[in-house]
């Protein structure tokens, strides 16, 4: 390593362990504000499960099939769920850059993963197309609505990029990867596609704790979707409400 | 808007389609603005009397206490991602075109502020998301926006993260009340439960002349002597009601109507003047203290009075403040015999006696009438009625199978679940209202004149206060007749047999039918 190539994989390097550090330790942080504040009143959008599997079941069609948005509006929820199944395997795909041996599932969905990627951009563009052309949804959007949507067709692009136009040496970004997880670091390729697409998605991760995209922690945190319908067999106290109702002498 | 219309000019332009989507109108509703509370209001619920000096800091303060204090709305308000899901999915914006009314952008008045405070996005970089300083123009956004909303939570059910706009509602509500910014109809009713124990004020000596009136109008109806006992201490079972039962057309209805209920059951029971109030305005202000407060009476009622159960009347927000949460503002009721949901609805109630064959009924009493049902919100998609989910909407329509011949549904897209609500609920029940609420009912509106039309409809009954108040308001300037709207318990009324009556004027109804 000298010269260049030395610098682009130091620069790299430090910037994949600080989107990793920002990503891990804000999200993480995100979910324990968000499990530490207490939820006063059973308030879950009814009917809802009164039983904790229900509830399980609930959360669990919410995240495979979006069943709300279903309910809501069929274009955003095709498009929308194009995108997340297709982001999904996408990531998926990308497991085997961080693994020696790969998993065998992670083997076996690889040819889908290219499906994936273009499945998971005509996904944002119709996302977008709606944003752009529908004067409800383009009143309610503001530029980091956009910039989000750019950002994501962006990388997928760029990723697609390397497949068909710009081959990369993925032998050697592999390496890359497992050096820095070993912290032994090897040389990155100084493609410039490559180098494109590795910093939007250090952009991606480092916003991810500061932007919308914590809808992800906050489906399971919602009280709509979470509770257990049973307010009037279990008594459900907040410790706030216990302190106010202690301090009057009341209550257990 | 609000033309007056008589049925005979209905034209098929008024048959158009319940979730027809408006073209954005900006600031249509800008104007729209409740009357502001008294200091005296206000003070008697803790709140300062009017705007104070350092209002900013105070809201922006209360703003980051409430969501740390509720989960819901710190949720919330971090994980929109402006799918737009959500916009076409309030009436008020389905009857009024204003932008704000979309949820969404409802919320957002409320979360542009949290993002200028509370976020790293909005405090280094407020351009790109939208985040906002708390101006004086934006606070009578607020008082205007949050004031059309019902909290009817309709958003909430095709949110994919269940956003409750309700949520965000009532947290605005409850920031603007700690800086002084109050609305007057729901702090001068809530002072009036503090004091007198009712929405009404109406006092345990003028509430006992109503009921004495009401068992003496039922004997002469039915030649049967139906009580309807005043604080009766022993009684078994303690019914709490929404005031306008007690004097509003057509609630008193179906006070009638539980009343015949009881008596049939052979149940002992009584209304208390403590707690002659089953409405809970605290919940449409947001405020923990006072909704509890108001709760407690309920408790010290029953305890009062020594009763074994609680049962509730017909209204909608009271239920869910019944249902969800007063186990928890007041409970535990061990004090309460445990064989029985605490608190129970009238519906379960006369459900449970139409399962067991406690009840007869004459169903041709109620032939003149060709009915549906109106899913009250709060009792939709805040609360439940029997052991499975969803028993909110089969127990209603159950008991009214059981009394009527004639039932139809409106179209499946605004009942149950997705019911829409009347326009008048969480707060907006009050005359300087009118506009947004007369808009706000169009799609109930609109679905109810498709069965008018498809089935010869004559009644929707429903089983809230705020809702028949409402529908009987403003059906007029929809060209419908104001006593369509009815009372679940009012057609029990008409078709349970007593026990030893008296009905001379049962031909008379038949002649009716012909006209
Ligand atoms: C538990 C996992 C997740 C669930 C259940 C989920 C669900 C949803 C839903 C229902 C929507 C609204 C519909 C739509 O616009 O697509 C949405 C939007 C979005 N999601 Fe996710 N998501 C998840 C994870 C992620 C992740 C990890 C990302 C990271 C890139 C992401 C990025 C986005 C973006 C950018 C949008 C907005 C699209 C737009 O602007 O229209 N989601 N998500
Ligand atoms: S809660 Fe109801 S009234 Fe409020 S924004 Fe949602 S749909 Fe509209
Ligand atoms: S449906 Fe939910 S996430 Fe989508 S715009 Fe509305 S509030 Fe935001």
């Amino acid at each position: 390593m000298a010269g260049v190539g030395m610098l682009v994989t130091t620069v790299y390097a430090i910037l994949f362990y600080l989107a990793t550090l920002i990503l891990v330790a804000g999200v993480g942080y995100r979910i324990w504000v968000y499990a530490r504040t207490p939820a006063p009143l059973k308030i879950p959008t009814t009917p809802a499960p009164v039983t904790r599997a229900g509830v399980v079941m609930r959360i669990v069609r919410e995240v495979v099939l979006f069943e709300s948005l279903f309910k809501a509006n069929k274009w955003i929820w095709v498009f929308g769920w194009v995108f997340h199944a297709g982001l999904l395997l996408v990531l998926l795909r990308h497991v085997r850059y961080f693994q020696e041996p790969v998993w065998k599932l992670i083997a076996l969905i690889q040819p889908f993963g290219i499906y994936a990627g273009f499945a998971m951009v005509a996904g944002l563009l119709g996302l977008w197309a709606r944003r752009l052309f529908v004067p409800r949804i383009r009143y309610i959007s503001g530029p980091s609505d956009h910039l989000m949507l750019a950002l994501i067709v962006a990388i997928g692009l760029s990723g697609l990029a390397m497949r068909y136009l710009a081959p990369t040496d993925i032998v050697a970004v592999k390496a890359f990867f497992l050096g820095l997880m070993t912290f032994d670091w090897q040389p990155l390729p100084a493609d410039p596609v490559l180098l494109i697409h590795l910093t939007l998605v250090a952009i991606l991760m480092m916003i991810f704790p500061v932007s919308k995209l914590l809808h992800a922690p906050g489906l399971f945190f919602s009280p709509g979707r979470n509770q257990v319908d049973n307010p009037r067999e279990r008594r459900h106290l907040a410790p706030w409400a216990a302190e106010l109702e202690a301090a009057e002498g009341r209550g257990r | 808007m609000g033309e007056m219309q008589t049925k005979e000019q209905l034209t098929p332009e008024d048959f158009l389609d319940p979730l027809e989507i408006p073209p954005i109108v900006k600031g249509a509703m800008a104007d729209s603005k409740p009357y502001p509370a008294a200091p005296e209001h206000q003070e008697k619920l803790g709140f300062p009397g009017e705007l104070v000096d350092d209002w900013h800091d105070r809201a922006i303060a209360k703003l980051g206490e409430l969501a740390s204090k509720y989960r819901g709305l710190r949720v919330y308000l971090d994980s929109c991602v402006k799918c737009g899901a959500c916009t076409d999915k309030c009436h008020y914006f389905l009857g009024t075109g204003d932008p704000n009314n979309m949820p969404v952008a409802r919320q957002d008045l409320l979360r542009q502020v949290w993002r200028r405070h509370y976020t790293f996005a909005g405090k280094y970089f407020p351009w790109l998301v939208g985040a906002k300083d708390l101006t004086e123009e934006l606070l009578d956004e607020w008082y205007s926006y949050f004031h059309q909303c019902s909290q009817c939570r309709r958003c909430s059910v095709y949110c994919p993260y269940g956003i409750d706009t309700a949520e965000v509602s009532m947290a605005a509500r409850e920031i603007m009340d700690t800086i002084g910014k109050g609305q007057k109809y729901c702090n001068e009713i809530i002072g009036k439960v503090h004091t007198v124990g009712n929405n009404l004020g109406l006092q345990a000596k003028a509430l006992k002349a109503t009921l004495e009136e009401l068992e003496e109008e039922i004997e002469d109806d039915t030649g049967v002597s139906v009580r309807l006992p005043l604080d009766e201490k022993g009684a078994e079972i303690m019914l709490v009601t929404p005031s306008a039962d007690f004097f509003a057309e057509p609630h008193i209805d179906g006070l009638i109507g539980y009343a015949k209920v009881f008596h049939q059951a052979g149940a002992s029971w009584t209304i208390s003047s403590h707690a002659s109030e089953a409405a809970n305005f605290g919940m449409f202000i947001g405020s923990y203290e006072n909704m509890r407060k108001m709760a407690l009476r309920i408790r010290e009622a029953a305890l009062d009075l020594g009763v074994k159960r609680i049962i509730f009347g017909e209204c909608g927000h009271a239920w869910r403040a019944a249902y969800s949460f007063l186990n928890t503002l007041a409970g535990p009721f061990d004090f309460l015999d445990q064989n029985y949901p605490i608190p129970q609805h009238i519906c379960e109630y006369t459900y449970d006696l139409i399962q067991r064959g406690v009840l007869k009924f004459d169903k041709s009493r109620n032939d003149h009438i060709r009915l549906t049902f109106h899913d009250s919100c709060n009792v939709a998609r805040a609360s439940r009625m029997g052991d499975m989910p969803g028993g909110q909407f089969e127990i209603p329509r159950a008991i009214l199978r059981a009394v009527c011949n004639h039932f139809y549904d409106m179209a499946p897209e605004t009942i149950r679940e997705a019911t829409f609500c009347c326009g008048g609920g969480g707060g907006l029940l009050t005359d300087e209202l009118m506009d947004v609420r007369t808009k706000g009912a169009q799609p109930r509106i609109r679905a109810l004149k498709e069965v008018i039309e498809e089935h010869g409809v004559t009644h929707m009954a429903a089983i809230c206060a705020i809702c028949k108040t409402q529908f009987a308001k403003i059906f007029p300037a929809y060209g419908i007749p104001m006593d369509t709207i009815v009372s679940v318990h009012q057609m029990v009324s008409n078709a349970i047999i007593l026990d030893g009556e008296v009905r001379d004027d049962d031909d008379d109804d038949a002649e009716d039918d012909e006209s």
